[in-house]
């Protein structure tokens, strides 16, 4: 029987510590619309996603009520569209970028993802038609997010690749100058990404996953940090438990969630994942749980270590409470969805090498950071070859979200809305890489053994 | 299955006879009612049998909030689900 305090705690981390679960993220595989034609493979995969996720949302909406926690987003994953339409002749991929706009605004999803090419060894035919044309499909749409998978722990990191990055993300920062340079926001670059996350930018549906698959994302910072708050100065032993009791009760909703939209959408259950996901709504901050584990601010010496404590302990307690883990599950330090990191970056307490090194111990890596709109394509890559050889080496996921936001310098803060925030422009150390990046060629991946 | 109803906001006449007069009405039958005042605060969980509400359970969560909102109360009603899930293994 359940008792008055389960039902209040359940509704107390609701209605006072934001949580929720952050996405039903519809895989839907593209595979079967292939076609020589560029205008009959648009009809179909247009025919096929408003078809599979005609009832998404509004199942989405009945399962938030009859449980009465907050879904906030239904969200649509497909096959990189850079293999499923490369046996269409065409120059440009502009129009599937359209297609998959006006099939995500059809059935009412707000971000669609798989506009994406996997690069990691090198690039065929279709992935070139495809990179190239990410300014213009990402500044031409609203609802389309893009990914490309430029490294991996077996194949290393494909340079020409990082090195055109640069450039793509300095020209849609300019395209989309007169919006914040927003579609940075909706890109996002890889070092061994994974196939089945439910989050944007990143998501898409890999090659290896079924006709159509649910996965879920879960949330609520703001409960661990709740939680937090009753332990105040006791010993880290007690701190990981809390966060692991904790972690096992948020993710147990999700599982509820993902069981009950996919038994209702007759698509079988994929995976839950696990990452703390903040939002820039006041309580429901990574930063603000740092504070409360005793650090000043995200960004102060200890942040690190604080970091690896709760991703661990998220991933211990959460294991548990669902039947399969998957995504990128680890927590996310997006700096403009998150109040306390952007009051940690506009101190100065948070600072992009202390981001960079933050990423060795969490799920993704610099994330919706914006950088001043005149810093070199080549120092970006830079930065890009920085982290991909992070998750090369450490043989995990890194990703790269950064905004060189157009027009704008350090102290400037470019307004993005909604979900993503504002982001404070940090400093980027100025010194050059340029022939470090122009060399070309692909980074050889690293020996797999003689680990110390 | 059951439905858990809970209900928040300041005391006033009726407000439990408001929301048992729905039920009734809906031919929901309360297996449970507990119920305190902190402060002025009216602070009240009731386990009900929905099982004979079927496809009505939406549109009962929805007249329940409605409801709360003519009293000047929160109401809300869940599947217990979501409880159970949350706190027992």
């Amino acid at each position: 029987m359940l008792s008055k305090y389960e039902i209040f705690e359940t509704n107390k981390m609701i209605e006072e510590s934001n949580l929720d679960v952050r996405t039903i993220t519809m895989g839907i595989s593209l595979m079967d619309c292939a076609d020589g034609s560029l205008e009959k493979f648009n009809g179909k995969i247009y025919e096929k996603i408003t078809r599979s996720a005609e009832r998404l949302v509004k199942t989405g909406d009945e399962i938030a009520r009859q449980f009465g926690v907050p879904i906030v987003n239904k969200r649509i994953s497909v096959t990189p569209v850079s293999i499923a339409a490369a046996g269409c002749e065409a120059e440009s991929f502009l129009s599937v970028a359209k297609t998959l706009d006006k099939a995500a605004k059809t059935v009412g999803v707000n971000f669609i993802g798989g506009y994406s090419a996997l690069v990691h060894k090198g690039s065929t035919r279709g992935d070139v038609t495809l990179v190239r044309g990410i300014p213009e499909a990402l500044s031409e749409t609203d609802r389309v997010c893009s990914s490309v998978n430029l490294a991996s722990s077996r194949a290393g990191i494909n340079m020409n690749a990082v090195r055109k990055m640069g450039e793509i993300i300095k020209d849609m920062a300019e395209r989309t100058k007169e919006q914040g340079s927003i579609a940075c926001a909706k890109f996002v670059v890889f070092c061994n990404a994974v196939e089945d996350n439910p989050f944007m930018a990143g998501a898409f549906h890999g090659v290896g996953e079924r006709e159509a698959v649910i996965n879920v994302g879960v949330s609520g910072p703001g409960v661990v940090k709740r939680a937090l708050e009753s332990a105040r100065g006791a010993d880290f032993e007690t701190l990981c438990e809390i966060i692991k009791r904790t972690a096992f009760k948020i993710t147990r909703v999700g599982q509820l969630v993902a069981q009950e939209a996919a038994r209702r959408l007759g698509v079988p259950f994929g995976i839950i994942d696990l990452s703390l996901a903040p939002t820039p709504a006041i309580g429901d901050s990574i930063a603000e749980i740092f504070q409360e584990m005793g650090l000043e601010h995200a960004g102060a010496p200890g942040t690190t270590a604080a970091l690896a404590i709760l991703n661990d302990n998220v991933k211990k307690g959460g294991i548990m409470a669902s039947s399969y883990v998957g995504g990128l599950s680890g927590a996310f330090i997006p700096v403009s969805e998150d109040r306390g990191m952007i009051e940690a970056a506009q101190k100065g307490a948070l600072t992009l090498e202390k981001l960079e090194a933050l990423t060795c111990v969490c799920s993704v890596g610099l994330d919706m950071v914006a950088i001043p709109g005149d810093t070199p394509a080549e120092t970006i890559s830079g930065i890009i070859a920085d982290e991909m050889a992070i998750g090369m080496v450490n043989n995990k996921t890194t990703a790269v979200r950064i905004i060189p936001a157009a027009g704008k310098n350090v102290g400037d803060t470019v307004e993005f809305g909604g979900l993503l925030g504002s982001a404070p422009v940090m400093p980027v150390n100025r010194f050059a890489c340029g022939d470090f990046i122009r060399r070309g060629g692909r980074i050889p991946p690293p020996v797999h053994s003689f680990k110390n | 299955m059951k439905g858990i109803i809970t209900v928040l906001g300041k005391d006033r006449v009726g407000i439990i006879a408001k929301v048992c007069t729905y039920l009734s009405e809906q031919g929901i039958n309360i297996l449970d009612i507990s119920q305190s005042i902190v402060q002025g605060y009216f602070n009240m969980l009731m386990i009900a049998d929905f099982t004979a509400s079927g496809e009505r359970f939406i549109q009962i969560s929805e007249e329940l909030e409605k409801l709360g909102g003519e009293i000047g109360v929160k109401i809300k009603l869940q599947h217990e689900d979501i409880f159970n899930t949350m706190h027992k293994v």
